[in-house]
């Protein structure tokens, strides 16, 4: 054994979260990007990540399994911490709360952005820049999808922070601190990225 | 002429299983007092705010010096010693509880044992022991004494494992002042020689990998340790050690 069952589960917890589902994340925003063009130019990117080959393995080894075993396990780490930010309010306490509030936020969201769209295809729907607007015609949508999408984007920012810790690539207070402008520059970017697309389909 | 007055709010509890209750008292203030000199003020006349007799509050204490650790508490909200909480630099009233991660034994005293069975468990020692003598150990150079000296500051005091967000009884988390004195012993030259048997110890179960980077140690340690940079460290130690487990590399 390389460490217990408890040390491989954590770290191999913070791989996924960077490499597939963060790299996924990253990818996935960058090709809904293409809304802000025009509803063509949409249509054009998401046929063609549907139409790539091996499709359904793509799907369940880069997202499926990783985000499942992602999911599970950090809802377990999420519910063996008992939170002091009222008595210890330090800036990288409060983090460790908001990452996994949004952890728990960014699951829920999941969960029906792929009932709504991915299971939905599945049925025989198409996905394409008219499902998109229709979903963010309701102003309660809007809402939902920038609180889902901005915590999943948060989520992946910091939780590069504490991959860089876990796997002890960043070690020294000084390290650690420059990784922690680097991860919410990504945060801003990404956001910037996310909030425009939303937007496109409204 | 009226003397000036402190005034305590003290979380007590009779013993381990019965449950907590808080007790004021009002104790003349002396120049200078800290909240040991205040409890031992109360212990010489054990009489409540109310002007009730009540028992001396229990607490533990050793050093009186901030060095042995025994004397921690939660001070206003705060884990720390309370030989070096001075009563005029505190808020009042002022309110102390034991450090309630640890067994409460009674009132203020809690038991710490868990720190010294993890120090065990992460063999936080030099084994020299021998039938012969080995002879002088490899020199350790200058620069890295330097740190290790400020590691070896932990005074098992538990306010870092007070802190932490992830020791708590639905965890197994064995806390980061253990951790730290692993850096501190595989720092060590001679010590360096046993380092896969500690960093095979803290890749178990409630170990390293339990921790959450919430920094609260770091912030909260009152012997200023470089806890996260320890625990950091270890996280990179342990990355190697993992890969060397797997392959069987070093066997």
């Amino acid at each position: 054994m390389a460490g217990s069952r408890d040390f491989i589960n954590r770290r191999i917890h913070s791989l996924l979260g960077v490499i597939p589902i963060g790299l996924f994340l990253v990818q996935h925003l960058v090709v809904n990007h293409f809304a802000t063009r025009d509803a063509e130019a949409f249509n054009k990117a998401a046929h063609f990540m549907e139409s790539l080959p091996f499709r359904i393995f793509l799907e369940t080894f880069v997202i499926y399994l990783p985000l499942l075993f992602h999911a599970v396990f950090g809802l377990y780490i999420t519910f063996q911490a008992k939170n002091n930010v009222s008595r210890y309010g330090y800036f990288r306490n409060a983090m460790f709360l908001v990452q996994r509030v949004t952890g728990v936020i960014t699951l829920i969201f999941i969960a029906w952005h792929v009932w709504e769209t991915r299971v939905q295809a599945a049925f025989g729907q198409e996905v394409n820049f008219d499902m998109m607007a229709d979903i963010l015609s309701s102003p309660f949508m809007v809402a939902f999808y920038l609180v889902g999408v901005l915590s999943a984007v948060f989520h992946f920012a910091n939780g590069l922070w504490s991959f860089f810790v876990s796997w002890g690539l960043t070690v020294s207070p000084r390290s650690q601190k420059i990784t922690t402008y680097v991860t919410m520059a990504v945060f801003v970017a990404l956001a910037i990225v996310s909030v425009r697309t939303i937007f496109a389909f409204i | 002429m009226s003397t000036k007055m402190v005034k305590f709010i003290i979380s007590r509890q009779d013993n381990p299983e019965t449950a907590p209750y808080l007790e004021e008292f009002e104790i003349p203030h002396r120049p200078n007092m800290n909240v040991i000199s205040a409890l031992m003020e109360i212990r010489r006349n054990p009489v409540n705010s109310k002007g009730e007799a009540t028992t001396p509050v229990t607490w533990e204490m050793g050093c009186l010096e901030e060095v042995c650790g025994a004397c921690s508490m939660v001070i206003n909200g705060k884990p720390r010693q309370s030989c070096t909480a001075l009563v005029d630099q505190l808020e009042q009233p002022i309110r102390l509880e034991p450090m309630k991660t640890f067994p409460v034994v009674r009132d203020l005293a809690i038991d710490r044992s868990r720190m010294f069975d993890a120090l065990k468990r992460v063999k936080a020692w030099i084994p020299i022991d021998g039938t012969y003598d080995l002879g002088p150990g490899p020199r350790m150079p200058e620069t890295k004494r330097q740190w290790a000296y400020e590691l070896s500051k932990c005074m098992t005091c538990g306010v870092c494992l007070e802190a932490c967000p992830n020791v708590n009884s639905k965890s197994d988390f064995i806390g980061p002042a253990p951790l730290s004195q692993v850096r501190l012993f595989n720092a060590h030259p001679t010590g360096e020689m046993n380092k896969e048997e500690r960093l095979n110890a803290i890749m178990d179960d409630g170990g390293l990998a339990s921790c959450g980077n919430s920094q609260n140690c770091v912030q909260s340690c009152p012997k200023g340790i470089p806890l996260t940079t320890s625990i950091a460290a270890l996280n990179r130690d342990t990355s190697f050690q993992a890969f060397k487990n797997f392959f069987g590399s070093d066997r």
